[in-house]
């Protein structure tokens, strides 16, 4: 527990690197993020009420949320796949798909916008292959979801992938020794093992994926009720000039996110609870 | 259970882990491979467990060539020398392991029953709740061994249990080990580079080098009738001086010593520091004292002979000796070996 | 007869492994691929001359300019900055470290609409120094400053992310047996510390690189748009599409998407010494791992 005031510094160094540190987190993180509660609180209580529970922010919330849950499910599912694919086998091209994943992260958001939209519209390579099933994605709640798998899928792979090759093999081989086949002993030795990293990946790719902006507004056709974003609706307000509603409904993405870094800090704190290496 | 190795080989990349052993364990018997690192000795016990493939050779259990069936089937009990527990499983719920995930369904007031029993046979009752992080070494182990007897396993190997806990509880847990393995009969082999663990445990003790066995025997065997200046070394602590044999004589400068089983030619002559006395003057290997340890119930005199080799012997506590006296060793009893 | 040298694991029969990586080769391909390989077609679907043309426009040349500027400023500040709070946090012990952990990962977690709307209320005419600044005839929103200053928060934690856990885990004893054999803290610094950060540093360096040019959502918050003056590339791409020249726009992509390229390039070579394996999902995670409660004997 590093609460311990002074006790070990013998280093040189302290006032200097933790002057710089304070002083560049305080006005470069601190005071924007003070100044935007600060603006939001000067509302008032009622007319924050009413501006953040309007329908239009409502809605916003519901596609929002809405998307971001089902885009982490699946990257849940595919992450995890992933993850044990690229630490329990190896293939040709193996070190090639272990360099793509992390292409949703270096790749910037609008770029990543245009062309998923290029893909997904009813012309293009996927679109059209799905619109022969039905299944419109671009500019559908749908195109918002696979905007946010794209981008939110490192997460997940690069929180399970070290955890994964950490995993102590005497553990296998115990469960295999005592006479557990290869379903059981994923289900009841691995995966429990694993489900910290998953979480912390879980709530990392959802915190992700709600904020996200420039990869979402390009697919998502970004009709109010259908399928605008939260973040969306906070540009509009901008462009109206609407300062107030922009404030408003800009804290609520900040309140969320706050929420969702102590939930991801929690997990972790819990993982550790019996994981500890020495 | 009996268990058979056949020329069982085992060979990583270029390197030579085991090299043809063969080796039969009776039933019930109580075997210590016992060795330096690098000898083979774990992956001869990681073989017998199905851990590994033996790139040659064969491994009976009983009867039945078991060398190509897999570890989960063969119905050995495995325990790790850090333990392997589950990290996420309550003790009691480690123990259950094997009997929830084994293919006959037993009722949970069976399995809980038999927890409970092995939690009694291992000493750790009332500990069934905790969890792995919160209990010692020495008990972890307990657990691991509770946990791989709970499957009823033919044989029960044992990878250096005691290797990672301290030199008291490694004593004591090796008396316990014992009385269990006298208790319930089951063939057991144990892995281990302390010679003082496998002398004190085993019925047999099986000494291995580079990847072969270079003698086997009961305690008394190995200890009394080594078979090589390896064995005599790797078993406790010995002098070696170099001699020469002839005609069934090894000699050392003046002093004497028989050697009726080994050819003429160059030898060295191996002793136990207890084998040797120092006097201030006589017949004997000249030498001269360099140190002096003092050691509860003893002094071990550390001292350089005439031909440049050094000696360890052991005199009485209240010995008057210091470094610098000059003197001489008598060997009252010693090995001689064939220079190799 | 087996096959395998080694006994196989949990997944390793043929069955599991060949659907396993063929749902994932398949999906990867899908998803992550695909985007790349849409993005040149598309940029080149009119042709070169047209490419060239985008390129070589003087709005484009300007977005790439402030692009680079924009990164070469922000990210030697971002960079000093991880340093400085690596060093202050790994090194020392404090009331209120963990706390600041937790404030300096917030940027990862924030949209970057929220930045760029909480940079408004701070430097714009309704913010807190809007007024103040506008008398003193200081622009830093809608001007290369607003734009480096929305980059950096949101690129803030990239640097110290990769130190951190690194720092944490490589412990204190080679710094303090520097200082006292006499070195002064850049000495020590200098000669003992980096070196053995160095790896990781540049990791983190490429990746805030990456972001900074990539950076979209606050920027076009605080920057105004205005075409060929306030716009870094990745606005640009999004003034040619709506403008509905989709080639041009997919040509100015195509540089980007060029550099996410070098990004990953650089990032499997940097793996390749060591960087980037120490990290844990959360800081304050990673820093608690090393001060847990040790297994007792």
């Amino acid at each position: 527990m590093g609460t311990t005031l002074l006790r070990r510094n013998v280093l040189p160094g302290l006032p200097l690197s933790l002057g710089i540190t304070l002083f560049y987190v305080a006005l470069i993180v601190v005071l924007p993020l003070a100044a935007l509660i600060f603006k939001a609180a000067s509302l008032g209580p009622a007319e924050y009420w009413a501006i953040v529970s309007s329908p239009r922010a409502l809605a916003s919330y519901r596609v929002t949320v809405l998307a971001a849950l089902v885009a982490t499910l699946i990257n849940l599912v595919f992450g995890l796949a992933l993850a044990w694919v690229l630490v329990r086998y190896r293939f040709p091209g193996w070190r090639i798909v272990d360099a793509i994943v992390d292409l949703p992260f270096a790749l910037p958001t609008a770029v990543a916008g245009i062309a998923l939209t290029a893909l997904f519209s009813g012309n293009g390579w996927f679109g059209s292959a799905l619109a022969m099933a039905g299944i419109k994605v671009a500019y559908t709640p749908i195109g918002i979801m696979v905007a946010m798998c794209f981008t939110s899928l490192p997460f997940i792979v690069r929180t399970v992938q070290p955890v994964l090759e950490d995993i102590d093999p005497a553990l296998e081989e115990a469960a295999q020794s005592l006479g557990g086949s290869d379903l059981a002993i994923f289900r009841k030795v691995l995966l429990p093992l694993l489900t910290p990293a998953l979480l912390a990946g879980v709530s990392l790719s959802f915190a992700r994926s709600l904020g996200e902006f420039g990869a979402i507004i390009f697919i998502a056709g970004n009709k109010p009720y259908d399928t605008e974003i939260t973040a969306l609706l906070v540009f509009i307000r901008l462009e109206e000039y609407d300062y107030q509603s922009a404030a408003a409904i800009a804290s609520v993405l900040l309140i969320t996110a706050f929420v969702m870094l102590a939930l991801t800090n929690f997990l972790q704190a819990r993982a550790l609870r019996y994981t500890v290496r020495g | 259970m009996k268990i058979r190795l056949d020329t069982v080989i085992k060979t990583f990349d270029t390197f030579r882990a085991v090299r043809g052993v063969s080796l039969e364990i009776g039933s019930g018997e109580l075997v210590a491979l016992l060795g330096p690192s690098g000898s083979g000795k774990t992956t001869i016990l990681r073989m017998v467990a199905g851990l590994e493939y033996a790139d040659g050779g064969a491994i009976y259990f009983g009867e039945t060539d078991a060398t190509h069936i897999p570890v989960r089937d063969r119905g050995v009990g495995f325990v790790f020398q850090h333990y392997a527990l589950f990290p996420h499983m309550t003790v009691g719920e480690n123990i259950a392991f094997g009997m929830k995930v084994s293919k006959t369904k037993r009722k949970p007031a069976e399995i809980a029953a038999r927890v409970a029993d092995l939690l009694r046979l291992v000493r750790l009752e009332g500990l069934g709740d905790r969890f792995p992080m919160q209990i010692s070494g020495g008990q972890r182990q307990r657990v691991a061994l509770a946990r791989a007897l709970a499957v009823d396993p033919k044989v029960l190997l044992l990878d250096e249990p005691f290797g990672a806990l301290d030199a008291n509880v490694r004593r004591d847990l090796r008396r316990w080990l014992r009385e269990i393995h006298d208790e319930l009969g089951i063939t057991t082999i144990f892995v281990t580079h302390d010679q003082e663990e496998a002398l004190d445990l085993a019925d047999r003790v099986v000494i291995l080098n580079e990847g072969a066995i270079v003698q086997q025997g009961t305690p008394a065997e190995v200890t009394r009738a080594p078979k090589s200046g390896f064995v005599m070394r790797f078993l406790g602590d010995a002098n070696r001086l170099s001699a020469t044999v002839r005609d069934g004589v090894a000699y050392v400068g003046q002093t004497e010593i028989s050697a009726l089983d080994c050819i003429d030619g160059p030898a060295e002559v191996f002793t136990r520091p207890g084998d040797l006395d120092w006097a201030s003057g006589g017949a004997g290997i000249k030498a001269m004292v360099s140190r002096v340890l003092d050691r509860p119930g003893e002094r071990r005199v550390l001292a350089l002979a005439e031909s440049g080799e050094e000696l360890e012997f052991d005199v009485e506590p209240e010995r008057q000796i210091a470094a610098g006296d000059r003197g001489v060793v008598t060997i009252r009893r010693a090995q001689v070996f064939a220079k190799s | 007869m087996h096959t395998h040298k080694k006994p196989p694991r949990v997944g390793d029969s043929v069955l599991v492994r060949r659907t396993l990586i063929g749902f994932v080769l398949l999906f990867g391909a899908l998803l992550v691929v695909s985007p790349l390989i849409v993005i040149g077609v598309q940029a080149f679907s009119q042709g070169w001359k047209v490419y060239s043309a985008t390129i070589t426009n003087s709005d484009t040349r300007h977005a790439i300019l402030l692009t680079v500027v924009t990164a070469l400023i922000a990210v030697p500040i971002n960079t000093i900055f991880g340093v400085a709070a690596a060093w202050a946090i790994t090194k020392f012990d404090f009331f209120g470290r963990r706390l600041l952990l937790v404030v300096i990962e917030i940027p990862f977690s924030v949209s970057p609409i929220v930045a760029g709307v909480a940079y408004l209320f701070v430097y714009g005419l309704q913010g807190l120094f809007g007024p103040a600044l506008e008398a003193a005839d200081i622009k830093i929103l809608f001007a290369l400053p607003g734009i480096v200053l929305a980059s950096m928060f949101v690129t803030a934690p990239f640097v110290a992310r990769e130190l951190i856990p690194l720092m944490q885990a490589q412990g204190r004893e080679l710094e303090e047996a520097a200082t006292s054999l006499g070195a002064s803290g850049w000495r020590t610094f200098l000669t003992v510390t980096l070196p053995n950060i160095k790896w990781a540093m540049l990791y983190g360096v490429v990746l805030c690189n990456a972001r900074v040019m990539g950076e979209f959502g606050a920027v076009s918050i605080v920057s105004g748009n205005i075409r060929g003056q306030t716009n870094t590339l990745p606005l640009h791409i999004e003034l040619l599409y709506h403008d509905y020249q989709a080639a041009g726009a997919f040509a100015s992509a195509s540089i980007l998407a060029l550099i996410a390229v070098f990004t990953i390039l650089a990032k499997v070579a940097l793996e390749r010494r060591g960087a980037g394996r120490a990290r844990r999902p959360s800081l304050v995670a990673a820093c608690q791992h090393n001060s847990a409660e040790e297994i007792r004997p």
